[in-house]
């Protein structure tokens, strides 16, 4: 039983050393100021304690010290609040040209989904130093997206994506846990996250067949009849959807917005209110119609319709920067 | 009558009448303090029978005392019970009732049977609440989460929801009491910088009662709206958004926070002076800290939401906001200590407890800033790390604050005095058992140990033993004054008038007061704690 007795979570994550480093300082911190007022209540408590003949001296307060121990302590609070803004900025904001890996999240188990095809449940496998970004959904209530070795979390949404991303640095089996409560067997929702060297990982990822996911949304677009409109030549009757990921759109309704992972996703399962200006409201809607799976592999392949081709102008290139999705 | 008295048997409220009539249809604030008290002691002990299941079951790592489900239902009605029934009325129900106007110089409440109807109402809450727990009980975690509890859970949500509806309204009418009651009812005199700071406290969580509960009922509302009637309102799959649910949520159950632990900190703001025969330090700044509180209090919602998916520039102004709220938190913990220095210190059992009030609040003040950095919230957040933060606000700060004020005014509301030995005993065993239940929580937190997790990896079980074994350390701490209180009762020593030399109103009329609480309306012509001008007891009561 005391065999295996960590007393500090592993380290694994390029963030992770950030996240340490503050909360360290903030364990120093939180000492000092503990033993700051204990040992003044301490010695009060003795120094002044009640004796005969000595009476206790009345003291109105003291302006000068009140704003000293307002001001002193908002600036320590102002410091500490930069510097967690500084890692959760960081943490929020995924590096361009990471890989991308779809999870779906489902009372109690968690499904992934890589650009190369390979899927797998309760496991993810990743190579050291690669950037990675996960785009999350669920299929149900809310869970919560929980790798301690790397400092992460993020909740997973039913309706909707939200993202995170890591970078693993040191290869190991860690653990992923659920962290936000979803029924039963929440306790159960937890995974493995396999970190192997970039060798091994390429052989893991040759190891079976797999068709890479944004050729299944290819296929799924047509199979579902999504080209018939959504044509390439600009002819068709819904907006063409080359190099549409990560601009802007203008709506019919006058709003503009980027079209993120959350926009087209929203576009596929039900349009209403999204309609790209100057075209007719006619999208079906396929909400019901697709799985989770399903729509993540449609995503996966409009955003690779706007993949940099060779000759192409820089403008396009520009057009396909990776964003972070908005998630409100 | 009061000429007539005769000194071992004075007219009082708790002698003016016998029979269950005349407790069950009383409007004296003073029996209907009683009434809570009874009441919520009653739900404390059930919340704390839930605790002490969840801290068995996490004994070892496999789930094996209760099956699944059931744990998932100790874990919410341990919450539920112990915030909606316990904790939210605790100070304010018992000791604000009793003292609100024995300190301000009334005779009672501005609205005396609206007081009685709260008590009504938590009782009907209760009701309710007790027959959805013995029909089945509830499972979606005391937060409700929604899509979860409107389209996933199987177990009584509506019953439970109901039920905290409708203690919410017990919780809004006493706080409309006591608004109306300090602002109209003060004796001649009585200005506001004279009011005792319990007042002050009082005040700043009346004001958070009436504008946050509602709130939570309407809330509540909706997700009963969409459970029966499949109103698409938080469920994405019926056009709504979860993330709604949060804010509206957590617009009333941040402030609630401050619900609790401001009268605790209005108690430790009575004690700490008394015990240390000096006036408060920085009194405008105590005063003004509780009301700051109450505002700041009200815009730091949503960093309970800093991993759900909000926006990164919200999860910064609300972080930012956040460091706000620690501030005149921080000036109540030094007015304190500055309040000791040069004093003339007694260690008596209310004082105890003081000690351990700043002590734990002081660790769970300071363990908020981890959790309101960004960054670091993200890695503990849903963890045993939050688990343990709270815990030390809300047990280790406003439950010792309600017992350092039941020890301190039991000789005003029983007229008895408790075995001051037991008293000290007691305070201690609480402090040891508290830290050694939720301390190893933070480590296990820190380690990634996510909450409310039935079965949990091995490596996490050392901790986990710990915490279990100071759980039964801490039932022992209050399982201990509950007998020590109802012995006094009848063995007590009989309390003097002031046995602590104490200010206030409440110490000059006799003890427990009569029904109208003055002989005649007292006419204030001194400062709050006026130590100066009041003789420290010849003799510290003394146990027997």
């Amino acid at each position: 039983m005391f065999d295996n007795f960590p007393l500090w979570p592993a380290r694994a994550s390029a963030g992770a050393a950030n996240v340490d480093a503050l909360y360290i300082f903030l364990v120093l911190l939180s000492a000092f100021m503990c033993a700051a007022i204990f040992t003044l209540i301490l010695v009060f408590a003795v120094k002044y304690r009640r004796r005969a003949g000595v009476q206790a001296e009345q003291i109105e307060g003291s302006t000068a010290l009140e704003i000293t121990w307002s001001v002193i302590p908002m600036i320590i609070f102002m410091f500490i609040f930069a510097w967690g803004a500084a890692i959760y900025f960081q943490e929020r904001t995924p590096p361009r040209g990471a890989a991308e890996v779809y999870v779906v999240a489902k009372q109690w188990m968690w499904k992934v989904q890589h650009e190369e095809g390979q899927r797998e449940i309760n496991e993810l496998h990743v190579p050291v130093g690669r950037d990675v970004k996960l785009v999350m959904t669920s299929q149900d209530a809310i869970h919560s997206f929980f790798v301690p070795a790397f400092r992460i979390k993020q909740d997973v949404l039913p309706g909707r994506y939200t993202t995170a991303w890591f970078r693993a640095t040191k290869p190991g089996t860690y653990q992923l846990f659920c962290a936000q409560y979803c029924g039963t067997s929440h306790s159960s929702m937890i995974g493995d996250i396999v970190v192997m060297e970039p060798a091994q990982y390429q052989a893991w990822l040759s190891g079976g067949p797999a068709v890479p996911l944004a050729e299944s949304g290819q296929k799924l677009f047509s199979d579902m009849g999504c080209i018939t409109c959504h044509r390439s030549d600009l002819q068709g009757r819904g907006p063409n959807l080359v190099g549409v990921f990560g601009k802007p759109v203008a709506l019919e309704d006058g709003r503009s917005l980027t079209a993120d992972e959350n926009y087209i996703r929203q576009c596929i399962l039900n349009s209403r209110g999204q309609v790209v200006k100057g075209f007719p409201a006619i999208m079906p809607v396929f909400q019901g119609l697709l799985s989770e799976e399903q729509v993540n592999a449609l995503v996966a392949y409009i955003k690779s319709l706007g993949a940099p081709q060779p000759g192409q102008t820089t403008k396009t290139a520009a057009a396909v920067t990776p964003q972070e999705p908005k998630v409100q | 009558m009061a000429s007539a008295a005769i000194i071992p048997e004075r007219e009082n409220y708790l002698n003016q009448e016998y029979g269950i009539k005349s407790w069950l249809l009383t409007i004296d604030h003073k029996r209907i303090a009683l009434l809570y008290l009874m009441s919520i002691t009653f739900f404390f002990f059930i919340g704390g029978f839930f605790a002490l299941l969840i801290r068995l079951e996490l004994l070892t790592p496999a789930g094996d005392l209760v099956a699944a489900d059931t744990y998932n239902k100790l874990f919410t009605m341990h919450g539920q019970v112990m915030i909606f029934f316990f904790l939210i009325p605790s100070i304010p129900a018992v000791l604000g009732n009793f003292l609100v106007p024995l300190m301000i110089g009334a005779k009672d409440l501005a609205f005396p049977r609206i007081n009685l109807l709260s008590w009504y109402l938590y009782v009907i809450a209760g009701i309710l609440y007790l027959h959805c727990i013995l029909t089945g009980g509830v499972d979606t975690g005391w937060t409700f989460y929604t899509p979860f509890s409107t389209a996933f859970s199987n177990t009584k949500v509506i019953e439970a929801g109901l039920a905290i509806f409708v203690a919410g309204f017990s919780s809004i009418l006493t706080g409309l009491n006591f608004v109306v009651t300090i602002h109209r009812m003060r004796a001649p005199g009585m200005t506001w910088s004279r009011l005792p700071l319990f007042i002050w406290a009082h005040y700043a969580t009346s004001i958070i009662m009436l504008l946050g509960t509602p709130v939570l009922a309407i809330t509540l509302v909706l997700v009963v709206l969409e459970r029966t009637l499949h109103l698409g309102i938080f469920d994405p799959a019926l056009g709504g958004d979860p993330l709604l649910f949060q804010h509206l949520f957590w617009f009333y159950s941040h402030p609630a926070v401050y619900i609790m632990i401001l009268p605790s900190m209005g108690v430790v703001t009575e004690v700490v002076p008394c015990f240390s025969r000096k006036r408060v330090f920085g009194y405008k700044f105590v005063a003004m800290s509780s009301i700051m509180i109450a505002v700041f209090g009200f815009l730091v919602w949503a960093h309970h939401m800093f991993v759900a998916g909000i926006s990164l520039y919200s999860a910064l102004v609300f972080s930012l906001l956040s460091y706000l709220v620690a501030v005149p938190s921080a000036i109540k913990v030094f007015n304190w200590t500055a309040t000791m220095y040069k004093g003339s210190i007694t260690f008596s059992t209310p004082m105890l407890y003081a000690f351990g009030f700043i002590g734990l609040f002081t660790m769970g003040g300071l363990t908020g800033l981890f959790l309101s950095a960004l960054g670091v919230d993200v890695h503990v957040h849903d963890t045993y790390f939050v688990i343990a933060h709270f815990h030390y606000i809300m047990v280790g700060g406003a439950v010792m604050g309600y017992m350092a004020g039941m020890h301190y005014w039991w000789p005003k509301i029983s007229g008895r005095m408790y075995p001051e030995s037991w008293g000290r005993l007691a305070a201690l065993i609480v402090f040891l058992g508290f830290n050694l239940t939720f301390f190893p929580q933070f480590v296990l937190g820190y380690l990634g140990m996510p909450r409310r997790y039935w079965q949990y990896p091995p490596e996490f079980q050392v901790l986990h033993v710990l915490s279990t074994a100071g759980s039964t350390v801490l039932a022992v701490g209050y399982v201990l004054p509950m007998l020590y209180f109802l012995w006094s009762m009848r063995y007590g020593k009989i309390a003097p008038d002031n046995p602590w030399g104490a200010s206030g109103l409440e110490w000059m009329t006799s003890s427990p007061p009569p029904t109208f609480n003055f002989e005649q309306t007292p006419v204030v012509t001194w400062e709050a704690y006026d130590y100066a001008n009041i003789p420290a007891p010849e003799e510290v009561p003394i146990e027997r």
